[in-house]
């Protein structure tokens, strides 16, 4: 099962590479730019038995790092298409020490 | 005191620390490899070092703070342990969970190496008794992700809590209030960008770092 996680910068997080590509892209003449934000996808292939939870727990385990980053999942299998889990907003973790 | 010092793949800083910890105990730290799953009897503190630790792969610290060695510091940092992480140190403890908030690309976008200015804000914990609240020191720093990032209910309680135990005196990378050495809620927990390793004897050009180390030998008194 091929899956796609979205990972964003949560919103009012300031991303600095986002400014300096909307500033580049400034410079190329395209004006009507409001914002631009950096985010990452990363491609999995699990087995079809993996289930939603073990998926989110990937998440929040490492693929994104819920302080700063939301993310978003996307199954691609025919038959299979969700519609994603919600954003990630995970406590902060620091009660784990 | 005996103490041990983490070496991932990539980490770069990880020989200063131990010449620095070596420097003022007098005795050579253990150097953990990565893989190891248990942390030698006796340590007085751990040093999670500065670098590049798998290739700063998905985000600075992230894999790291996952590795098998990694576990045995958390556990050991919930019984009271000393640990300190230095740059890709303090990174990788944000990304254990032993810190709150990350750390970002600075602000600026560069990658920022030349010694800034700190304000000590806390001089009571274990790692900065040896110097005065208020007193202005230098360090080196070398980083390209040290823009603190935390919300604002977090970072009124790490202020309330008198956690900052340096604050940048001069612009750096964007840090929120200028944070640049957070403690955790017992005060047993130490990450911080600058490097005290690399300012430890007069030819770094100052031993303001040197302090840091002592305060901490004096403290366990061993």
């Amino acid at each position: 099962m091929k899956i796609k996680v979205f990972v964003t910068l949560k919103p009012g997080v300031l991303d600095p590479q986002g400014r300096a590509i909307h500033h580049a892209l400034g410079s190329l003449g395209f004006d009507g730019v409001q914002d631009v934000r950096q985010g990452k996808l990363i491609e999995l292939d699990v087995a079809d038995s993996t289930d939603d939870a073990a998926i989110d727990a990937m998440c929040r385990k490492l693929l994104a790092n819920t302080v700063i980053e939301n993310y978003r999942v996307e199954k691609a299998s025919p038959g299979k298409v969700g519609t994603g889990f919600p954003s990630g907003d995970a406590p902060n973790q620091e009660s784990a020490a | 005191m005996k103490t041990a010092v983490i070496v991932f793949p990539g980490s770069n800083c990880d020989r200063d620390l131990a010449v620095a910890l070596e420097a003022v105990t007098g005795t050579r730290p253990a150097m953990i490899w990565h893989a190891d799953t248990t942390l030698p009897d006796g340590l007085g503190m751990i040093a999670v070092p500065g670098g590049f630790s798998y290739g700063d792969y998905l985000r600075s610290g992230a894999i790291a703070a996952r590795s098998p060695i990694m576990r045995a510091v958390v556990e050991a940092a919930g019984k009271g342990m000393r640990v300190l992480g230095v740059c890709n140190g303090f990174q990788v403890l944000t990304e254990a969970g032993l810190l709150p908030g990350a750390l970002m690309r600075n602000a600026g976008l560069n990658f920022v190496c030349r010694d800034v200015a700190l304000t000590v804000e806390n001089a009571q914990s274990a790692f900065t008794s040896g110097y005065d609240a208020g007193e202005t020191v230098s360090f080196p720093v070398a980083h390209h992700d040290g823009n603190y990032v935390a919300d604002d209910d977090t970072l009124d309680r790490v202020e309330g809590e008198g956690r900052v135990a340096f604050r940048y005196a001069e612009p750096v990378n964007g840090s929120a209030r200028a944070i640049a050495g957070l403690l955790n809620n017992r005060g047993n927990v130490l990450g911080m960008m600058p490097h005290p390793e690399r300012r430890i004897e007069a030819a770094h050009g100052g031993d303001d770092g040197r302090r840091l180390f002592e305060g901490l030998l004096e403290l366990v008194g061993a």
